[in-house]
């Protein structure tokens, strides 16, 4: 291959020259190590490449290797339950063959060659076929059917299929094309940095479940939307993005551990494979692609790791599933492409981060949507993006959370006050916001109750309504509220602890379905609605505030998924129990009920 | 080949840096040699090649030099350290150049400061709990072997006698591993890292021990290297000999401070405060430095002290640290004001690790919900105080006035304790029931029922139900 020659080094940023021909963003080797990088500026013969390997032992002199190709990832059967590095590196091959620390300038192909796969045709010779037609399928793993598409740009009769076995690199199909036959091989590649085709996009139109009650009753996200939690560091965003990435419904999860700590990736590691499906029964593992690039690994790679992470769940939507990324933090992305611009001298925007960055981030969050796949069977897929923020001192004026927040349609406001309080997930529910309510709360009139969007309404203005008593009580003391008021913090007090408030670490309190998460709420909402009758008919308020039905009410959220009467049977001993109260007032109470 | 790799050719000289020109065959990051003209040696390091020229960063500071007198020589390396068991119970320099009075180490080999990214597929996940015999640690934010738990702390405030208990203190239930402590100062004074020192001495603890000091008036660039010097040795020591390896750094704020010269020096676009852009990833490359790996035995625990600038939480350096790191411990100027070691701000302190490191088997059955209560109850019982501040007592309900009680009672009883005070985690376990005993049983919604039953103090409820 031609090569060029390092003049400068300067952290990961390394200058060459002669290298006529090299074209922006393609993949090359530098040094002596061979170490991976890609050109990012070219000018008069200078340039400029962006190192992925800690650039320690590289000087002037020293050649650069091209590769003629893009940065690339290989995509097909084996992706599944693998851990991979900001380049599409597989760690635990790296592991195996490199030892316990990365070495620099380690090359191993992201899909294992030795594994044998199954291909199982879809269609017969013959046939007519355009790009994004499945060509046959492979058991990628006890969960997931991997697809085998026609690559874009190709478009033809099948010349030659059959039923085959062999590692990625085996032919399964020859397609005979105007301009010749091409062979279909198990996996192809394809530049990160290019959004791969669909035909077109839809609006979102049902939700992506979370099992997380504050999320899919007050802040849901659909299938094919865009999100961002914001927070301070302690606030709990890990928690969450692993929250969403063990118990959302999406059929494939790509998680995209970005400038984050290596063990919170161990973790991931040995969490999943012990986790089942909530549908299935499988290891959650086996629908998960992990990409890792640490905090303390290169910088660069760390760039590049976010458009790996896309790439691959891009190619997933493309074979029809529903797909989530999640992003863990997009504000390390945001500061790699900082300090390479730094590096290249370009004028600063805010900050220090690039001009360019609300573009930037504006087409990662692009990627996402509810499409028709290419291919003529016109299926559908989706590809949900959930990228967690890190402002500085949780600073949400800051520019990379309000570049995020000009294009994302859920905002998960993350509240170090919550946290502090062991309240979680610590999402503040007065200023998180989800611009996908309506489409959802439709979808969830018609599947799990019609009565779910008023629920929904009146437990939210009753929070709202407790924000504003609680200014109040601030002012003039709590003594000082009306009965019917003090009604109301209860009952927003239950609403926080027993419905908003959900233990990650605990087996039952982990996942809520939505036919339970509304069962507990409306059980909350009946006590509120009854008690304030109650109140009404002349009970006394310290009768009311100390009631020992509070405690089965606190206890709904652990109840198991199946023991759904038992909430009619709470709410009905809740009836019983404000009917037992003695009334203050009875004679007038009575009279009003003999009146004809 | 390049026979001579010294060079006469230095032409600038500003802040920290020294500029040469018409060099040859350098490489990043490559260590130098450098002579005044009175024969003095300092070290340097390549941080930036352009052609033939070449910025170096000199780690004893350029005061004295000229540029026509000076000689550079490249040694075609980049910074490596001696490592070996002897150096546990000796005293280093930054540069780990031995400074007590001891022979010369003999290294057994040399290994480049810089060290690896540990790979994540190997990494082990930290759960063995550590007992620090501090109540606020062992029950509330619990560390864990292989874990990075930060001290933010401020000036004036008792870090140091924190992180001397600790060190002398921590232990593994259970364990007879073989155990080290490695202390890296960093422009902290003569006097602090004197206590270090002589309390290392006196427990003991010093046979065990590895000091790296760089004093306040030590030079600040070598700073750079002292966490990396420290870490190093650490990391031989685990993954080489099998130790447990607890690693304080102490002040990390001087050590950005350097980095933050150097960046000022090289005229870089500064991030917040004048730190630069990479601050992040450059702590990233020491924090991360903790761990285990699957199939070693030894772990490096660390325990990196912060002096927050005016106390200031969100300033970048506690709050850069804070992403990276598994937790903090944050320390209160009030609670210290107040008479009351170890200061530790329990609500806003956390350790994210340690729920794979507590329950059965590990400390016991009933430590999460415990620790859930504690929380949520001393958070209503400082809220309600605040309020009773605006308001007066009366505002508050009987309720609330209880949750005041505890508040004060948690604070006396349980963040309290003496300097030598070694409690066992049932200890912590006991007390912590004592004081939720000052609450009715309804109150304990964060604990199961069973738990409840078990270990509900029964004398104190009866005297908590007439309170």
């Amino acid at each position: 291959m031609k090569q060029g020659e390092v003049i400068k080094v300067s952290g990961p940023l390394v200058g060459a020259r002669g290298m006529d021909g090299a074209q922006m963003y393609e993949m090359v080797r530098v040094g002596e190590l061979r170490l991976f990088g890609e050109i990012i500026e070219i000018r008069h013969g200078n340039y400029s490449i962006q190192v992925y390997e800690e650039t320690e032992g590289v000087g002037p002199g020293q050649p650069v290797f091209r590769t003629g190709e893009a940065l690339s990832v290989e995509l097909g059967p084996g992706l599944m339950g693998g851990l991979y590095d900001g380049v599409q590196r597989p760690l635990d091959v790296l592991q195996r063959d490199f030892g316990d620390f990365i070495v620099r300038g380690a090359e191993r192909p992201a899909l294992g060659r030795e594994k044998i796969w199954k291909f199982q045709p879809a269609v017969a010779a013959g046939a007519l076929v355009e790009p994004g037609d499945i060509l046959g399928t492979v058991q990628e793993t006890t969960l997931v059917v991997h697809r085998i598409m026609v690559p874009a740009g190709v478009r033809g009769r099948v010349a030659q299929i059959a039923p085959v076995e062999g590692n990625v690199e085996t032919e399964v199909a020859v397609i005979e094309t105007d301009k010749g036959s091409v062979p279909v091989k198990m996996y192809q590649r394809w530049s990160v940095r290019h959004p791969r085709q669909v035909t077109r996009k839809f609006p979102p139109i049902e939700p992506l479940t979370t099992g997380q009650r504050v999320i899919d009753m007050f802040f849901p996200i659909a299938k094919g939307g865009t999100a961002c939690v914001p927070g301070p560091f302690g606030s709990g965003k890990t928690v969450v993005q692993h929250q969403l990435a063990k118990w959302s419904n999406a059929d494939i999860i790509v998680y995209v551990g970005c400038g984050e700590r290596g063990n919170e990736m161990t973790d991931v590691l040995m969490e999943f494979p012990e986790l089942k499906d909530p549908d299935s029964g499988q290891p959650l593992m086996e629908r998960t692609v992990l990409i890792a690039n640490t905090s303390n690994m290169p910088v660069a790679a760390r760039e590049a790791s976010v458009f790996t992470g896309i790439t691959i769940a891009e190619y997933y939507r493309d074979m029809g599933y529903s797909v989530a990324l999640m992003a863990d933090s997009t504000s390390r992305w945001a500061e790699a492409m900082r300090e390479i611009s730094g590096r290249l001298e370009e004028m600063p925007g805010e900050e220090g981060y690039p001009a360019y960055l609300g573009s930037r981030i504006a087409s990662f969050y692009e990627r996402s949507g509810y499409v028709q796949c290419l291919g003529s069977d016109k299926r559908q897929g989706s590809l949900s993006l959930i990228g967690a923020v890190s402002p500085p001192g949780g600073d949400l004026s800051e520019p990379v959370v309000q570049a995020t927040l000009r294009v994302v349609k859920v905002f998960w406001g993350l509240d170090d006050k919550l946290a502090f309080a062991r309240h979680f997930p610590a999402i503040n529910w007065l200023t998180s916001y989800s611009l996908y309510q309506s489409v959802i709360d439709k979808f969830a009139a018609e599947h799990v109750d019609a009565e779910w969007p008023k629920q929904r309404t009146l437990a939210m203005n009753l929070l709202q309504r407790e924000a504003e008593l609680e200014e109040l009580v601030r002012l003039v003391g709590l003594d000082a509220l009306a009965a019917g008021d003090r009604l109301t913090l209860l009952a927003s007090r239950m609403i926080r602890e027993d419905f908003l408030h959900q233990n990650a670490f605990d087996e039952r309190d982990t996942y809520t379905s939505l036919r339970k998460q509304f069962e507990i709420l409306a059980t909350i909402l009946h006590f509120h609605a009854a008690a304030k009758d109650a109140l009404r008919d002349g009970v006394l308020l310290p009768d009311l505030l100390e009631m020992p039905i509070f405690e089965k009410i606190a206890r709904l959220r652990l109840l198991a998924e199946d023991a759904l009467p038992e909430f009619e049977n709470v709410r009905t001993e809740i009836t019983a129990a404000l009917a037992a109260l003695p009334r203050q007032v009875a004679v007038l109470a009575e009279a009003a009920v003999s009146e004809p | 080949m390049i026979t001579s790799r010294e060079y006469r050719t230095a032409k600038q000289v500003y802040g920290p840096l020294v500029l040469l020109e018409s060099v040859e065959a350098v490489t990043y990051g490559e260590l130098t040699d450098i002579s005044t003209g009175n024969g003095e040696r300092r070290r340097g390091r390549v941080l930036e090649i352009n052609g033939d020229k070449v910025m170096v960063q000199v780690f004893e500071g350029t005061s004295g030099f000229a540029p026509e007198d000076l000689k550079v020589k490249f040694l075609g390396k980049g910074m490596e350290l001696g490592v070996s068991e002897d150096m546990l119970g000796r005293v280093f320099d930054g540069f780990g150049r031995v400074i007590d009075d001891g022979p010369e180490i003999i290294p057994e080999k040399w290994l480049n400061v810089n060290g690896s990214p540990i790979n994540p597929w190997a990494r082990d996940y930290p759960n063995e709990f550590i007992q620090t015999g501090i109540s606020t640690i062992d029950l509330l934010n619990t560390l864990v072997r292989g874990q990075k738990l930060p001290i933010f702390s401020g000036s004036g405030l008792p870090h140091a006698h924190l992180t001397a208990q600790i060190a002398r203190q921590a232990r593994v239930l259970k364990s007879d591993d073989k155990f080290a402590v490695i202390f890296a100062a960093m422009g902290i004074t003569f006097e602090e890292a004197e206590f270090f020192i002589e309390d290392f001495r006196r427990t003991g603890a010093l046979a065990r021990a590895v000091l790296f000091v760089n004093l306040a008036d030590d030079p600040p660039i070598e700073r750079i290297a002292v966490p990396r010097m420290a870490l190093t040795t650490a990391e031989y020591l685990a993954y080489e000999k099998d130790m447990h390896v607890l690693v304080i750094l102490t002040d990390l704020t001087n050590y950005c401070e350097a980095l933050r010269e150097i960046s000022a020096a090289r005229k870089e676009v500064p991030g917040r405060r004048g730190y630069p852009g990479y601050l992040y990833t450059d702590l990233s490359t020491i924090y991360e430095r903790a761990g285990r790996i699957k199939g070693r035995r030894g772990s490096i625990t660390q325990l990196p002290v912060i002096t927050m600038p005016e106390d200031d939480k969100t300033h970048p350096i506690p709050d850069l640290t804070g992403y990276i790191t598994e937790g903090q411990i944050i320390m209160s100027r009030p609670l210290h004001m107040r008479g009351v070691y170890p200061p530790v701000d329990v609500l806003p302190s956390l350790s994210r690790l340690k729920d794979k490191g507590i329950g059965a088997g590990k400390t016991r059955e009933d430590h999460a919900n415990v620790m859930n209560q504690l929380y949520a109850a001393y958070a209503r019982g400082v809220n309600a105080k605040e309020l009773a501040v605006v308001l007066g007592e009366s505002a508050l309900s009987p309720m609330d006035l209880r949750y005041v009680q505890f508040a004060e009672a948690f604070e006396q009883r349980f963040v309290r304790q003496g300097e030598h005070e070694n409690r066992s985690i049932e200890d912590s376990l006991r007390l912590g029931w004592e004081l939720l005993a000052l609450l009715p049983k309804t109150e304990l919604k964060r604990i199961k029922d069973e738990f409840i039953e078990k270990y509900y103090p029964a004398t104190q409820a009866g005297t908590a139900a007439k309170a």
